[in-house]
């Protein structure tokens, strides 16, 4: 039963208001023919015959008296089926790459429901990605939600899709996907990934939405939830192992800050939603695992913070959802390290448990420990060095200074396509570790030094 | 069944009209999809509600049904074990029925209705009994004996009364009141949540809730019947201390409440637990656990609804006389839903947006902790901690949440960043972080103890303190300046921290330390650093005290496993000897020198 009106009165923004309407239900997807096209909306509020619609694609060329919006019933649909294996679709989910429209196999509602605690898998596989100072210090596991807190001008581009080409998994030739969800970046960040794919061929097992810099705004807060029911779909009736990229979700918040102060919501900080937590979170929680499923949902969501400052809401709020951060350096970018990855702020909160005897290596966990304090004692005293000289340390401190900076030099660096194993990286971090005094390291036991620790050559 | 009509919908607020007699937190069933609502506002013949489930698909017109009770959980046999989310809803039931995924309107019983318990009376027929008494006891778990109170408002003469496998809605006892009426007592009551229940008396704390966590134990100890609060930045270790805490405090029953948290964190509890046992009665630590998971992604409004559950459930278990302590993590989301709902209310905000009643309704949540005696003709002690994780923006500790939070409660553990990156776990800052109960907690120490407990934590303190300052200087000027009894201070300063405060969640005999082995490393560290300031004084070089290589013992002193608390005198020992063997060389070499 679709039902038109011609009835708007206000057009405030992104935001149309009309009257008159009948039977008219919360969150229903709204056509809306216009003087300049066809566009699309969704309720955000309903009080009698007087209903609230976003505008996706913007209001502008709009008018009051010849709008004719058409409420279609239900929500924002996605129709799946394995055919979307290597298909491109806009922001919105219609097909952009000229091959036939998809036959679907069932069609999922792009909010899903919420997953059940108590059918969460703890993820715990350890995904190997060939980076250092992932694979090392913050490991990366199946099923995790791990952002990359990057700024304008770093690579966080490079390094993500060198995660993409190079994750595997040490056990099981399982089938895996990439779904990458293009919010509000450039066509050239856009084209640096697809093309990226193309070479590493990826782009046969990958499925692509994309709402570039001159997409519809509104849009984008679709976009990531047609990437994710893909995903679902993909990982939990097809039982593959997806890896969603989501960039940038920063373009993501400040579409939903426009919205919001369209509705004039009180707002949060910096004028973000008081819901921006809650928002987030019905994104960033759509990754994991579950019991008896053969599939996985890892998430790498990319965003850029505004100078980078880490207590914008935007870092904040997401590293009060994800399960750690990998964070970048514009110190060490500019020193000409890539991947330039600050290992003392990052964090993989997953990792203990995807980590040490039967997993990587028995020693890991020592390891890790040791390369991170040693790490934050070298730098503390390279601090102190500048403020008072180097002359001043004492001599264990500027052992710890060198470590610190070959650390960054030889663990951190890495070449753009130099696909490290876990071996050659936690063999690096031993050989880091003999620069130090052996009564300095109580994190490792002796019997890993005893096996691991490269012997002295006297 | 009465009902109304919906006239508005704005995501998680609907508004009806036309209800019959609304009364404010009734529980209703909005719409078509009969999803769980709660009326926060009553405005002429308009009510508004908020649902506790999506609310996509609904709109005017569509049927609100009363239920004519306020929400309530259901408190009987079957809770402990259990995972429930904010509205007391059985999330492995619901599994089991549903699926993966938690579709919406669903509504299972929280106990288990088929399941049969085993009932033990504790009084006979003729006894006259009041509300609180106990009349009989189920074992729930291994771990958990479940006694069966009197309800609410119930009081007469056991008419009968006898031995039986029951299932919680069968009748376990029949009373006669004083009006001659016969009531049929089951095994399940009901309490609205909202509401804290009720007790004959409350009593100051007077025992620690011993955690096994060093730093909480020595420096910032909480008390059974307490309040925490444990604010930091995302990644500083929040959740980790609060699963620390789930797993070795000393109480009888955990309640831990997930409020808009990970779901991984509740999957990492639900699968971590029932593999841990207690160390002191060798139990399954699941078997005192109840769990509500009410995630991020879960609704909002029934995060809001999730800590009240969750307290009602383990002030139930304090009416029982049992030590009760609930982890709610984290109270940022709560707070967060609160200011949700209210924005869309369009209530007037206060600071940050957050409600104006914010710090009120903090502060009556805490104050629902507390040792108390209960109801009933034979009251009994009980006592419910509580502890609350806080999530600060930008771990800013000036905001409304973390401010109204340290209004009410009485320990303040700061979680600090630089510690995390540090990798110094817990990152418990030992300058900020502050305990109002050391003081009331002395005299259980002392009688359990002795009194070298105090004054070594007195001098830890004292170290801890004079190291900040220390730091300062060297800052500006550079260790090689300091004397030499501030460079012993600085090291046995970081003796402290690395040897001692530092202890490792996932390391297998380091995550849970008796008050007993926290006292015996506590004693060789202090003895270091006496025997160490004495040698300086009589002229023994610096470095061949910083050097010593009892020092590496004394780190490894975490490792002595707690059956072999003998070995801390062997240590002791070799302290001692070790300096003797110093002065012993350094006489020669003083002599040498002189002449």
């Amino acid at each position: 039963m679709n039902r038109d009106y011609r009835t708007v009165r206000e057009i405030v923004g992104p935001l149309v208001l009309l009257d008159g309407a009948q039977d008219i239900k919360y969150g229903e997807l709204v056509e809306l023919r216009t003087i300049s096209g066809m566009r699309h909306g969704q309720v955000l509020e309903v009080s009698g015959g007087t209903v609230l619609v976003q505008v996706f694609e913007g209001s502008s060329g709009m008018d009051l008296g010849q709008t004719v919006t058409r409420f279609l019933g239900h929500g924002l649909q996605f129709g799946v089926s394995r055919d979307i294996v290597g298909r491109v679709f806009n922001g919105l989910g219609a097909p952009i790459d000229g091959v036939a429209p998809i036959l679907p196999e069932k069609v999922l509602d792009i909010n899903g429901d919420p997953m059940n605690p108590y059918a969460r898998d703890y993820p715990d596989e350890f995904i190997e990605t060939g980076i250092s100072a992932i694979d090392g210090l913050n490991t990366l596991v199946r099923g995790q939600k791990l952002p990359i807190f990057s700024g304008s001008g770093l690579p966080h581009a490079e390094i993500a899709a060198q995660i993409a080409r190079q994750a595997r998994v040490l056990s099981g030739t399982d089938e895996f996907a990439v779904v990458f969800g293009a919010m509000g970046i450039t066509f050239e960040e856009a084209d640096y990934f697809i093309s990226d794919f193309r070479k590493s061929g990826a782009i046969n097992q990958s499925v692509l939405f994309m709402n570039l810099a001159n997409d519809p705004v509104i849009e984008r807060i679709a976009t990531p939830r047609f990437a994710l029911s893909a995903a679902e779909y993909l990982a939990f009736e097809l039982g593959m192992h997806v890896l969603v990229i989501l960039s940038d979700m920063t373009n993501y918040c400040e579409a939903l800050r426009e919205i919001s102060a369209a509705r004039k919501e009180v707002p949060g900080r910096r004028g973000y939603p008081g819901y921006l937590y809650t928002d987030l979170a019905t994104i960033y929680e759509r990754a994991g695992r579950i019991k008896g499923k053969k599939g996985s949902i890892t998430q790498l969501p990319i965003l850029t913070m505004p100078e980078d400052d880490k207590t914008h809401p935007i870092p904040d709020l997401t590293g009060y959802i994800t399960e750690g951060q990998i964070f970048l350096s514009r110190s060490l970018h500019q020193a000409g390290i890539y991947p330039p990855i600050d290992v003392l702020p990052s964090l993989s909160r997953l990792k203990d448990k995807g980590i040490g005897m039967g997993k990587t290596r028995e020693d890991h966990a020592g390891l890790l420990n040791e390369l991170f304090a040693a790490y934050a004692r070298g730098r503390d005293a390279r601090e102190l060095a500048i403020v008072l000289g180097e002359s001043a340390l004492t001599e264990t401190d500027r052992t710890f200074v060198k470590f610190s900076d070959q650390f960054e030099r030889r663990f951190v660096r890495q070449g753009r396509d130099e696909d490290r194993s876990i071996e050659q990286t936690l063999s690096i971090g031993w050989e880091l570790l003999s620069m130090l005094p052996l009564q300095e390291l109580k994190r490792v036991s002796p019997a890993m030094v005893e096996k691991y620790m490269p012997k002295q050559t006297a | 069944m009465t009902h109304g009509e919906i006239v508005k919908v704005a995501g998680p607020l609907v508004v009806a009209k036309a209800l019959t007699n609304p009364q404010m937190y009734e529980l209703v069933r909005v719409g078509t999809a009969k999803l769980f609502g709660e009326i926060i506002e009553l405005r002429g013949e308009m009510a508004s509600i908020q649902v506790y489930e999506e609310t996509s698909g609904v709109g005017p017109g569509e049927p609100v049904v009363q239920t004519g009770s306020l929400l309530t959980v259901e408190l009987g046999p079957g809770l402990i074990t259990s995972i429930y989310d904010g509205i007391q809803r059985p999330l492995d039931a619901i599994r089991a029925q549903y699926g993966d995924f938690i579709p919406r309107g669903v509504a299972l019983p929280a106990l288990p209705r088929d399941r049969r318990w085993h009932f033990v009376p504790s009084v006979k027929v003729g006894d006259a009994v009041v509300e609180g008494d106990i009349i009989g006891s189920v074992q729930e778990t291994r771990a958990v004996l479940h006694q069966i109170m009197v309800p609410r408002g119930l009081a007469g003469q056991v008419v009968s009364i006898s031995e039986h496998d029951l299932t919680v809605e069968e009748s376990v006892a029949v009373l006669r009141t004083d009006s001659g009426e016969e009531k049929a007592v089951t095994m399940i009551q009901r309490w609205p949540v909202r509401n804290g229940r009720p007790y004959t008396r409350r009593m100051a704390p007077d025992a620690p809730l011993v955690t096994g966590q060093r730093v909480i134990d020595t420096l910032f100890p909480v008390a059974k019947g307490g309040t925490a609060c444990v604010p930091g930045p995302f990644g500083s270790g929040k959740t980790v201390i609060q699963h620390q805490l789930a797993k070795w405090a000393n109480a009888d029953i955990i309640v831990y409440v997930g409020c808009g948290e990970r779901g991984n964190e509740m999957t990492d509890v639900l699968q971590e637990f029932p593999q841990l046992k207690d160390p002191k009665t060798g139990e399954v630590l699941m078997n005192r656990t109840v769990l509500i998971a009410n995630t991020s992604n879960m609704p909002v409004a029934a995060r809001e609804a999730s800590v009240f559950t969750g307290i009602t459930i383990a002030e139930y278990f304090r009416d029982m006389g049992y030590s009760v302590a609930l982890m709610a993590d984290s109270t940022s989301r709560w707070a967060e839903a609160m200011r949700e709902i209210s924005g869309r209310l369009e209530e007037m905000p206060g600071e940050e947006g957050y409600p104006a009643y914010l710090a009120s309704r903090v502060a009556a949540f805490y104050e629902r902790a507390g040792r108390s005696m209960s109801l009933g003709s034979q009251p009994r002690e009980g006592s419910l901690s509580v502890i609350g994780a806080v999530s600060p923006p930008g771990g800013d500790m000036s905001e409304p949440v973390v401010q109204a939070t340290l209004r009410a409660v009485k320990v303040f553990w700061a979680l600090d960043s630089r510690l995390a990156y540090a990798r110094h776990f817990p990152a418990i800052d030992w300058l900020q972080s502050y305990s109002l109960y050391s003081n009331l907690l002395e005299r259980f120490y002392e009688k359990e103890l002795g009194e070298r407990w105090s004054r070594d934590i007195l001098e830890v303190r004292a170290l801890l303190q004079k190291e900040a300052e220390l730091q300062e200087l060297v800052r500006l000027v550079g260790v090689d300046a300091l004397s030499v009894a501030d460079r012993l201070v600085l090291e046995s300063a970081k003796s402290i921290r690395e040897d001692f405060l530092q202890q490792g969640a996932f390391t297998e005999g380091d995550s849970y330390t008796s008050l007993r082995k926290q006292l015996k490393m506590l004693d060789a560290i202090m003895l270091w650093s006496h025997l160490a300031g004495k040698a300086a004084s009589s002229g023994i070089p610096l470095d061949a005290i910083l050097t010593m290589p009892i020092k590496v013992e004394i780190a490894r002193s975490k490792a002595i496993p707690e059956t072999n608390i003998a070995a801390f005198d062997t240590l002791e020992k070799s302290i001692e000897r070790s300096f003797e063997a110093l002065s012993e060389v350094d006489t020669t070499a003083r002599e040498e020198y002189h002449e």
